[in-house]
């Protein structure tokens, strides 16, 4: 676990702040609440005071509970939401100020939940090329990015096919593509695959792999699915709007009772071998794979 | 009180080009008591499937019958019917409307045409049935949390006092304690109250810890339909169908690959645990 000692939570050692893609310094936000006139009723803070980063070409996972703020700190990342209190800089650049909100929304892309939501085009290779076409981008050099885009989430074969054909996985991997044409440096993934059969999930997980692997493109998941973090490089656990638990994902994961009482979960292998520590077995923490259970059992023997 | 089905066909677009056969020759019966989980992938005709439960969709062929009469008979009592076999829908709190709570959960009873009394107390046991907490009864359904919501949408449909409960993914988008806890009141109502509840789910982990038995839908046919243990058994056929087991049936695999006597067949953490426990034991080294 790393946590400054200054009494907040969160920023990694180790990294110059020049290097880092994300940093937030004391993010807080305020949803404010407006009777039927419009009047202010009152506020609520859904992220107070969160300061983290994060290294470029990192899988970073975010978990916490429906209301923990996830979702409203991820929308900071390409100033959907600008801070109430602090700051936050993507890619060197503030979002605070309004000169930079293009280029931030260029640097971070978003994909979210429901992929009926976010598709726009007749054609699918039309919806990739949308966004590089709106930035002005050349129209040769649009197809290439289509093209390679689509390649990347293993979405080429259907380039030609209509979106509303396709299973939710796909339209997920083709809104993913369409960010990706944008060739952002960095992509925030708001629980991709909540409304996904398992098939689905997989490709979209293999999908945003491929992308932080081959393509060096910094991803950010939230999900609830703990199986879809155990990859990921770090983990931020959130609650009450504050980050209150990190670390990679063995380290995170090595807390089961706390990740309980944050209403988590923690991915089934790691839980049954929690289970079988509990009964007596001589089993280390923060097990994750099923071939790390099969070896440590063989020491068992 | 069965609800069977036999031999049911339905064609989406049977008057156009591209007729799609959404359900083929489907025959199966629904029980009295029963926890049945419904899986297939996105497509494999599921949702066809709950529609043609309370008769929100009339099949193409094959006969539809509730406690031994043709549903699509000509004086079928339909509304009855839909009182006893409650849908809920994916994202059911979408369908919240009324000012508080408490109306909202009074809305379908009201519509019955049942007495006040009675109306309101139905609203109070559907309610408690989910574990929604009576202090909130008061307050707008719009101001809860993912959870709260989908709870009280779900009482809004047992107040209808249904025999048979359909859940079409009652947990998604829930946290893993809210998935935990909207489970675990239906199962604990299901046990209450004696009703059969058919769990709509793309979560191995989940139908195999709560139902006992398995539908498993593919291009519109029953696939399987067995006890987990059975279904959960094929796990290539599961694979080959976009499914798969539960996470746990693989870890088993594995071990047994690598010369565990364990049981393959468990398909949750704690029969894991055991037949682990068991192997390790045998073996004496433990």
């Amino acid at each position: 676990m790393q946590q400054d000692e200054t009494g907040g939570y969160g920023v990694r050692t180790g990294n110059g702040a020049a290097m880092n893609i994300i940093e937030t310094s004391h993010l807080s936000y305020d949803y404010i609440r407006r009777d039927e006139e419009g009047n202010v009723e009152g506020t609520t803070r859904a992220v107070s005071d969160v300061s983290l980063s994060v290294k470029p070409g990192d899988f970073i996972a975010i978990l916490g509970h429906n209301g923990s703020g996830k979702s409203t700190l991820a929308k900071h990342i390409n100033a959907l939401l600008l801070p109430t209190e602090g700051t936050i800089v993507v890619d060197g650049k503030d979002t605070g100020r309004e000169e930079n909100i293009w280029d931030v929304r260029q640097s971070a892309g978003m994909v979210f939940q429901n992929p009926d939501n976010q598709i726009i085009g007749q054609v699918v290779e039309e919806d990739v090329g949308f966004g590089p076409e709106n930035m002005g981008v050349p129209t040769k050099e649009i197809w290439e990015r289509v093209e390679e885009s689509l390649k990347a989430v293993g979405m080429y074969a259907y380039r030609k096919h209509s979106p509303n054909k396709l299973s939710g996985g796909q339209k997920q991997r083709v809104s993913i593509a369409g960010v990706l044409a944008m060739h952002p440096k960095c992509i925030v993934l708001d629980e991709p695959t909540a409304m996904l059969d398992p098939n689905g999930r997989k490709d979209v997980i293999r999908a945003a792999r491929a992308l932080n692997d081959v393509e060096g493109v910094t991803v950010i998941l939230i999900t609830h699915y703990m199986e879809e973090v155990i990859y990921a490089d770090h983990v931020f656990v959130m609650d009450e709007g504050k980050v209150v638990l990190q670390g990679t994902p063995k380290e995170v994961f090595s807390q089961v009772e706390r990740l309980k009482e944050l209403r988590l979960d923690v991915p089934q292998v790691t839980l049954l071998a929690y289970e079988l520590r509990r009964s007596g077995l001589p089993l280390p923490d923060g097990i994750l794979t099923a071939d790390e259970l099969t070896e440590e059992l063989k020491k068992c023997r | 009180m069965s609800l069977k089905l036999e031999h049911v066909s339905y064609i989406y677009g049977s008057d156009t080009e591209l007729p799609v056969h959404a359900l083929q020759d489907i025959c199966l019966e629904i029980p009295d008591g029963q926890f049945i989980g419904l899986i297939g992938h996105t497509g494999s005709g599921k949702s066809t499937l709950v529609q043609h439960l309370n008769g929100l969709i009339e099949p193409t062929e094959g006969l539809i019958t509730y406690d031994g009469r043709n549903i699509w008979e000509k004086d079928f009592p339909k509304k009855e019917l839909r009182s006893n076999v409650g849908l809920v829908f994916q994202y059911p709190e979408h369908q919240l409307f009324e000012v508080d709570v408490f109306s909202d959960v009074c809305f379908g009873p009201k519509n019955l045409g049942l007495p006040k009394e009675e109306v309101e107390a139905r609203a109070k046991r559907a309610l408690e049935l989910v574990g929604f907490p009576e202090e909130y009864y008061k307050q707008s359904p719009f101001e809860l949390s993912g959870g709260q919501k989908r709870r009280v949408a779900i009482a809004g449909v047992l107040a209808m006092q249904p025999k048979i409960l359909v859940l079409d993914e009652p947990t998604a988008g829930l946290d893993p304690r809210g998935r935990d806890e909207i489970l675990g009141q239906i199962a604990h109502l299901k046990k209450e109250t004696g009703i059969s509840v058919v769990l709509v789910s793309h979560s191995m982990e989940d139908v195999a810890n709560y139902v006992e038995r398995i539908i498993v839908m593919n291009k519109g046919h029953v696939l399987f339909d067995d006890v987990p243990r059975e279904v959960f058994g094929h796990v290539k056929e599961l694979e080959e169908v976009g499914l798969a087991a539960p996470q746990v049936t693989y870890i088993l695999h594995k071990l047994k690959d690598n010369g565990f006597d364990v049981d393959v067949n468990a398909t949750t953490i704690r029969e894991a645990r055991d037949t682990i426990l068991k192997a390790m034991k045998e073996e004496g080294r433990c």
